[in-house]
């Protein structure tokens, strides 16, 4: 089921056509990303989703609200976390839990939430105090206090190191199996390709393609390459049958397969049918890097 | 709303420097002159009155919500901008303007506070009277009061970031105390000066507090340039402010 729907989004600033003409639709319960370079339109486009731009053009729905004229509603089922808001110095963790809760009508209760963001030992510390992944985590936890259905999570792990862009990751995933659909905006392949169910690619203002991110990648017809030894002889002809695969080669025991689209489960199929079993399987696949260079001619960052 | 009031007076309480400084400096001023300096005490034989009386006591006040208007409030409010305080909050179903009004009703509660001590203090110290005519006072207070923040939150409203609004602020505020009487009397003041000084919402705000304190009613004029100055700034800030 759709829960946020786009069309032909416009808008225009005094100087520059921030959002050209982008159009998505996000399903319930999934992770869907906008990826797109800085200043590509990313962030207008949630704040008209999130009602806090009105847009020159276009319809938003969201779980059927329309952002323009049922504002309150909207608040209450769409959470957002803004790139770059953050919370009065000295307001310490549980109060702006406490506050934040206070803002809606069936708040979630916040003290489990600080334990599911891992903040628990923190709720006496004060913002100013919190290091950049704590604050990200906190700012996901404000942004759920509302029990919303719908979770806009805007530039979450700029700025942190490797690790704690991983822990917030994991977080994201367990908020989304919660049954909370996430809107994540980014502009690191990395994330939006470990992270999102399906994506669109903005690019000055444009919605350039829209798919899972193995779907992208095999929409630019790139190339997946696979090595495995195999558990017992298989001969070339196999593998050649299937439509996935466009060449097999061998290297001492090893044998390489390319192809595209669905190759790795394609492959470990036909060769489950004939009992061989794929030992030291490695897979060298096209990343979105590549993809977002045939889609748009150029280098991403 | 009670909860943002709670929290708010908490991070006020916080940053309690601040809040010394506008309530103390005004009380620990009243104490220091009026002990050190003779004139202070002296009856003054147009008036009938000693400086201490009244004259002193409502210049402290304006100086108090002074330090309050135009410089806690625009500096504050200006940094919430910046940093995007405001801008999370309306994400959320309840708009910023609250959190606005929980900080002008904290304004309110310390400039009551502060004057408050100003009467204690001057009784217990100097035996002067409580404001005589004390629901014409607490009128005076509030209508001062709010139209003084109303300036504030012009500063805030159309200040960049927060320290222009702290060197705005400076600017409108010692202009404003030299005319609402805090280093001279009004009634000291060259005909010009206190021409303006009828006119500058600070004058008119010393002179009803005065008045009523005395036990007379506040003069109209005064009241009529107070309400004047709500509207035009209370306006003005509604036009210009900027949630974001």
């Amino acid at each position: 089921m759709k829960i946020i729907e786009v069309r032909n989004l416009r808008k225009q600033y005094p100087d520059h056509l921030a959002v050209d003409d982008v159009s998505f639709d996000v399903a319930e319960g999934e992770i869907f990303g906008i990826l797109g370079p800085n200043g590509a339109g990313k962030t207008t486009t949630v704040e008209c989703v999130a009602g806090l731009r009105v847009p020159d053009a276009g319809t938003v729905r969201v779980a059927g609200l329309d952002p323009r004229t049922d504002r309150d509603r909207l608040r209450r089922v769409l959470g957002m976390q803004l790139q770059s808001a953050t919370l009065p110095d000295k307001i310490k963790v549980w109060e702006a839990m406490d506050l934040f809760a206070s803002y809606y009508p069936d708040p979630a209760d916040w003290s489990e939430l600080l334990d599911r963001v891992g903040l628990t030992g923190k709720r006496g510390t004060s913002f100013m105090k919190l290091s950049g992944g704590q604050r990200q985590r906190l700012s996901v936890a404000l942004a759920l206090v509302g029990r919303p259905r719908v979770a806009v999570l805007d530039e979450l792990t700029t700025g942190l190191d490797p690790q704690a862009r991983r822990d917030t990751w994991e977080l994201v995933e367990q908020v989304r199996d919660s049954g909370v659909t996430i809107v994540l905006v980014t502009h690191f392949m990395e994330e939006a390709e470990r992270l999102c169910d399906r994506l669109a690619i903005i690019d000055a203002g444009k919605v350039v393609a829209t798919d899972s991110p193995a779907g992208l990648i095999a929409q630019v017809g790139a190339e997946q390459r696979i090595w495995f030894r195999p558990s017992a002889p298989v001969t070339d002809d196999v593998l050649l049958a299937l439509p996935e695969v466009r060449d097999v080669g061998r290297n001492g025991a090893r044998i390489v397969v390319s192809g595209s689209g669905n190759l790795v489960p394609a492959l470990v199929l036909a060769l489950a049918r004939h009992e061989v079993v794929p030992m030291d399987l490695r897979i060298e696949q096209a990343t979105l890097d590549d993809a977002f260079l045939a889609l748009t001619g150029r280098q991403f960052s | 709303m009670t909860k943002i009031l709670y929290v708010e007076l908490k991070l006020h309480l916080r940053q309690w420097p601040v809040l010394m400084f506008a309530i103390g400096l005004p009380v620990a001023l009243l104490l220091g002159l009026g002990l050190s300096v003779p004139s202070m005490t002296r009856l003054n034989e147009a008036s009938g009155e000693r400086p201490l009386d009244t004259q002193m006591p409502s210049a402290m006040v304006l100086l108090a919500l002074l330090t309050l208007g135009c410089s806690v409030l625009p500096a504050v409010l200006s940094t919430y901008r910046d940093q995007g305080v405001l801008r999370r909050m309306s994400t959320t179903p309840v708009h910023p303007a609250r959190l606005l009004a929980a900080q002008l009703l904290i304004y309110l509660g310390i400039a009551m506070v502060t004057t408050a001590l100003l009467i204690g203090t001057g009784s217990l110290v100097f035996g002067t009277q409580a404001p005589r005519q004390w629901v014409g006072f607490v009128l005076v207070l509030l209508l001062g009061t709010a139209a003084l923040l109303a300036i504030g939150l012009v500063i805030g409203a159309l200040a960049a970031n927060g320290r222009v609004a702290q060197a705005v602020g400076s600017a409108v505020m010692f202009p404003l105390m030299f005319v609402g009487g805090v280093w001279i009397p009004r009634e000291a003041m060259p005909d010009v000066l206190g021409a303006i000084s009828d006119f500058s919402v600070a004058g008119p705000f010393t002179q009803a507090l005065r008045d009523t304190w005395a036990g007379h009613a506040p003069q109209l004029p005064h009241l009529a340039v107070m309400a004047a100055g709500l509207a035009i700034f209370g306006g003005l800030a509604a036009r210009f402010f900027r949630w974001e």
